[in-house]
């Protein structure tokens, strides 16, 4: 029988223990943000600046980054409400932009199925950089693996934010060039695919997406390929199914 | 009040097809989609490197050779040091100096 004193000890020390474990699962996380860090702060500032531009200000920079957090999309959007464009095709072209995100929570269900109450949040969160970070599916051997994804996703939209807040308050007043900045971008893109050529010893979802993308952008333009792409790479993968479930 | 409402439906349409594959697929998912779940993610990675890159002009000055030199700076670093933030700082900034001084 133990005594209500060393019982309550014991508490105290598995309290410890948690919030220990807690802070290790967060200085973890916020490793793993850092190369998105650079990147979404810098992009971020070059969306404040052009919607500055556009005539709205820093909470609309904020708003957009908070609720819609979606790089590309907000690119956009500056020219959707600064053009004055109607509801309809503001849907229709947020579709078209982020059709992809439809791919990117496909393939995290089996993943972030038992996230509970970082759920809601980490669908809502799963952008291209933050699925990038997180597709490999590494989390620390310790811990609550959802987490860590949880907050993985979480400071990746506060660099989003704070990157918007700070374009829209800096306007043009920054004392460089930042011409080429936005290559941080494809950057951090080709180091993904890199590091997943890397460690994976099958090479052919990496080379159909690579390539079945390229033939679908001579074919279709810059500006039309992304869907057909889609299409293409999951027909490609889907035929070739049989065989791919062996290499697995 | 217009502005509102256009970020408010750009807000939505991203959050439903967020969300919508975790809604179809609440109970079981198909086999075939965690087959895709499986094999797309190195898929769209590499989608994704050829998005970024969709507006380099390969037939005018510079003929995309700042991006080739800094992807290859990326990949190369990558290959060696295996730190992905080492390799996009390195790469930016390589391709920066490159579009900003010698091209």
């Amino acid at each position: 029988m133990i005594d209500p004193e060393t019982c309550y000890k014991i508490e105290a020390y598995n309290t410890q223990v948690v919030r220990k474990m807690n802070k290790q699962i967060i200085k973890q996380a916020f490793w793993k943000s850092l190369p998105v860090m650079a990147g979404y702060i810098v992009l971020g500032i070059g969306f404040g600046i052009l919607l500055q531009k556009a005539g709205y200000g820093v909470l609309w920079a904020f708003a957009m980054s908070t609720f819609i957090y979606a790089g590309s999309m907000q690119y956009v959007g500056v020219e959707l409400i600064s053009g004055g464009a109607s509801i309809l095709t503001t849907a229709f072209t947020t579709f078209m932009v982020n059709a992809r995100h439809l791919f990117y929570s496909i393939s995290m269900i089996d993943r972030y199925k038992d996230a509970g109450k970082y759920k809601p949040y980490m669908i809502f969160a799963l952008t291209d950089e933050t699925y990038s970070l997180l597709c490999d599916g590494h989390a620390p051997a310790e811990g609550d693996p959802n987490q860590y994804r949880f907050f993985v996703s979480l400071f990746n939209q506060c660099y989003w934010v704070t990157g918007s807040v700070l374009g829209s308050l800096l306007g043009a007043v920054l004392p460089f060039s930042t011409a080429g900045i936005e290559f941080s971008m494809t950057a951090l893109f080709i180091a993904s695919f890199t590091e997943q050529w890397l460690t994976s010893h099958d090479h052919i979802p990496a080379l159909t997406g690579l390539l079945g993308t390229l033939i679908c952008l001579v074919i279709f333009g810059s500006e039309n390929f992304l869907i057909p792409a889609m299409f293409l790479i999951t027909l490609i993968l889907t035929i070739l199914r049989r065989r791919e479930e062996k290499a697995i | 009040m217009k502005p509102a409402i256009l970020i408010a439906v750009m807000a939505a349409v991203t959050m439903l097809l967020r969300f919508l594959p975790f809604l179809i697929f609440r109970k079981q998912t198909p086999p075939y989609i965690t087959y895709l779940g499986k094999v797309l993610p190195s898929a769209i990675i590499g989608m994704l490197v050829i998005y970024c890159l969709k507006d380099v002009n390969l037939t005018t000055h510079p003929h995309g050779l700042p991006e080739l030199i800094a992807a290859a700076c990326v990949v190369g670093l990558q290959v060696w040091k295996r730190n992905t933030l080492l390799s996009i700082l390195a790469g930016t900034a390589v391709y920066m100096i490159l579009v900003q001084f010698a091209f």
